[in-house]
């Protein structure tokens, strides 16, 4: 059996990947894609700039008052009927819902796509309580089916092609060998019907929680969200502490920036807007409505601005679409629930940077995510910033004296003058091992920049 | 105009000739150029690998050697940057993050002075031969450098500027990334080169003497004929 996956062995995990002939031609496809597709909405929109200016201090404003603009949310939507749970961590939080199914004798529950959900491995939790869950977006059912994880925030099977899970269905569902997308998609469809119509309860995730009036909001394109919260019995909504925003017009910015920025439309198929408002046992639709509302670590980033700007994450997923790295790797690699630039940004943020020190080097600075970032995330600062911490808190002893050494030597120009002589007659003494596997290294010219200079003047 | 210029270290001491061509062309320009005899390097390897101290001690010796200048030009878009985020290396009202704000605010990288500071555009550079630009990332997303060297590249005589899909890719060198994930850093690479061989291109040129050393390194491996050029070296041809 393959180990399972671990941000401590991104290094392993990232070459499995580049070895992987399949996954590299899925993940170029579907990140050029969706991309092209992101670039294309963005270029549509004109006022885009303003607009994700407009989000991010939306965001700041909220997140220096968070504390406020949760119990507004909270007491709205108590006021609707709504039941709220504060959860400090994960398990808590699993807690909460496992005794909500178990106060309703419910064992059969049907779960619409949450990252959050994933964050605190609800699935695993509840299969121990003998609770039966199943993912009901098409992306989470086939690596639920496959026993895998998702490796994109908002494509989970992005790693897989069209014949593997033709492939799986046909090992797991027993039907007729097909490659056929419409075939397999109404093998999911019926499959799935089922599942929903015997549900006991519903949990989903919240894209945004409006603190004015206790709404919440779930963005999808599948239609299986609006049935999860609607057809069972009791709806289970799990968020983090950060998605609330002040006022419902305050949609009218995010609306328009998370569509664009994870599939490139304009507007998802299903945007939901639930407001409470349980219905009685024998009319239709739930009779049980609870939010549960999740720290995990979250409060623990609000204390500085650097590390703040990463609850303005709105999970869209289109800083893994343009990453270089991610492109190469994919998800899997990271070996952590969120992957990619967020990924390596939130990771040691949530959950400490002793095993996930690796994630935030996991990256050539490049940019590209800072700019596709639709709140105005600098996540190339937060990189550096997370480095400076790991490396002030962990740093091997032999890199602490290397760039000891260095920084001995580029203070004074003789000392630089002295080492990089020594390397040009010594050129072992470089540091370039590495470089040389698959490229040529040039080696230090012969006459430098100075001696030229000095020759010349 | 007087200009110091801050050659960088990789230039200084592996692509030399980068920096003497940027010398060629600012004098052609009109300048009185300089070469601070203290300049050793930005500190931006330590920056970027979290290692603050050592890049602070650096960042200083740098604010020293520059403090008296008037203009300092960079031939790097990558140094640039390190030296428009050196203030924030500094405490609050420290004499240094004073300095290190001065500095930030008259440094320019080298095809964005020539083009935005001089105004120049013909150099009467001339090169005979098929050209892709690079965008090097930290130009182009952290100083938004992407008209000018282009501009500079139209001018020059016989060079015909080929257009590639993947032009503002990552070359996937990123300082100490590419000895740190060597596979990853040229998976990237590779990506990007895909089309290139297919343009019939002789040259890939770009203003960073890093990312010109991945892609040449990688190029050569693979027994390509294809050279890397520093902008400055085709504006200094002729």
């Amino acid at each position: 059996m393959k180990a399972p996956l671990s941000p401590e062995r991104f290094e392993s995990q990232a070459a499995e990947a580049l070895n992987d002939t399949q996954l590299q031609d899925a993940l170029q496809k579907a990140t050029g894609l969706f991309a092209e597709k992101r670039g294309a909405a963005v270029d549509a929109c004109e006022e885009w700039d303003s607009l994700r200016e407009h989000a991010r201090l939306i965001k700041e404003h909220t997140l220096l008052h968070l504390d406020e603009y949760l119990e507004n949310f909270a007491a709205q939507a108590e006021a609707s009927g709504v039941q709220v749970h504060w959860a400090r961590d994960g398990e808590e939080a699993c807690r909460v819902i496992e005794d909500i199914a178990r106060n309703a004798n419910a064992t059969r529950l049907v779960k619409s796509k949450s990252m959050t959900t994933e964050e605190i491995h609800l699935n695993k939790a509840l299969q121990v309580a003998e609770i039966d869950p199943v993912e009901t977006d098409l992306g989470e059912w086939i690596i639920q089916l496959a026993g895998e994880t998702p490796s994109h925030i908002i494509a989970p099977a992005i790693h897989k092609s069209k014949e593997q899970i033709a492939d799986l269905f046909v090992e797991k569902l027993a039907i007729e060998p097909t490659t056929e997308v419409e075939e397999l998609a109404a093998t999911a469809r019926k499959s799935l019907r089922r599942h929903f119509a015997e549900a006991d309860l519903g949990v989903s995730g919240v894209n945004f929680a409006v603190a004015e009036t206790g709404s919440i909001l779930i963005l999808e394109n599948e239609g299986n969200a609006r049935m999860t919260t609607t057809l069972p019995k009791i709806h289970i909504a799990l968020m983090g502490v950060e998605k609330v925003i002040p006022r419902f017009a305050d949609l009218a910015v995010f609306l328009r920036l998370l569509p664009r920025s994870g599939t490139g439309q304009k507007i998802t198929t299903y945007q939901s807007i639930l407001t409470g408002n349980p219905r009685p046992s024998d009319e239709e639709g739930p009779n049980q409505i609870h939010v549960v509302i999740l720290d995990n670590g979250r409060t623990g980033m609000l204390a500085k601005a650097v590390t703040r700007q990463a609850l303005n994450c709105i999970r869209c997923g289109a800083c893994l679409n343009v990453c270089p790295v991610y492109q190469q790797v994919g998800g899997h690699a990271y070996g952590s629930v969120y992957p990619g630039p967020i990924g390596a940004v939130i990771t040691p943020q949530l959950t400490g940077i002793e095993k996930t020190s690796r994630l935030p080097f996991a990256s050539s600075l490049c940019g590209a995510c800072r700019d596709a970032c639709p709140v105005g995330i600098d996540i190339p600062e937060l990189l550096l910033h997370l480095r400076a911490e790991i490396i002030s808190r962990q740093s091997r002893l032999s890199a602490r004296i290397a760039f000891r050494m260095w920084a001995w030597a580029m203070v004074k120009p003789w000392r630089y003058s002295l080492s990089t002589n020594l390397a040009r007659a010594f050129p072992f003494l470089l540091p370039v091992g590495r470089w040389k596997v698959n490229r040529s290294f040039p080696g230090l010219a012969p006459n430098s920049f100075r001696k030229w200079w000095k020759d010349s003047s | 105009m007087r200009v110091s210029l801050f050659v960088s270290c990789l230039v200084d001491q592996v692509r030399p000739e980068a920096g003497i061509s940027a010398v060629k062309v600012l004098k052609q320009a009109g300048c009185d150029v300089s070469f601070p005899q203290g300049q050793t390097c930005c500190g931006q390897p330590a920056f970027n690998s979290g290692h603050l101290p050592e890049a602070c001690r650096v960042a200083s010796s740098f604010l020293e050697v520059f403090a008296d200048a008037e203009v300092i030009v960079v031939p790097s878009g990558s140094c640039a940057a390190m030296i428009s985020h050196m203030p924030s290396l500094f405490a609050e009202g420290s004499r240094e993050k004073e300095l290190a704000e001065a500095i930030a605010r008259k440094t320019h990288e080298f095809s964005s002075f020539l083009v935005n500071n001089l105004g120049v555009q013909n150099l009467g550079a001339r090169f005979a031969g098929r050209v892709v630009w690079h965008d090097a990332c930290h130009a182009l997303r952290d100083l938004h450098i992407k008209s000018g060297p282009r501009r500079l590249l139209a001018e020059v005589e016989d060079l015909e500027l080929v257009n590639w899909s993947a032009s503002d890719a990552c070359c996937g060198f990123g300082g100490t990334f590419a000895v740190k994930h060597p596979d990853i850093s040229v998976a990237i690479l590779d990506s990007k080169l895909k089309e290139l061989e297919t343009l019939g291109v002789d040259a890939v040129a770009s203003g960073d003497a890093g990312c010109l050393m991945q892609i040449e390194g990688r190029l050569d491996r693979q027994r390509s004929s294809i050279q890397g050029l520093h902008l400055a070296e085709i504006l200094a041809s002729r």
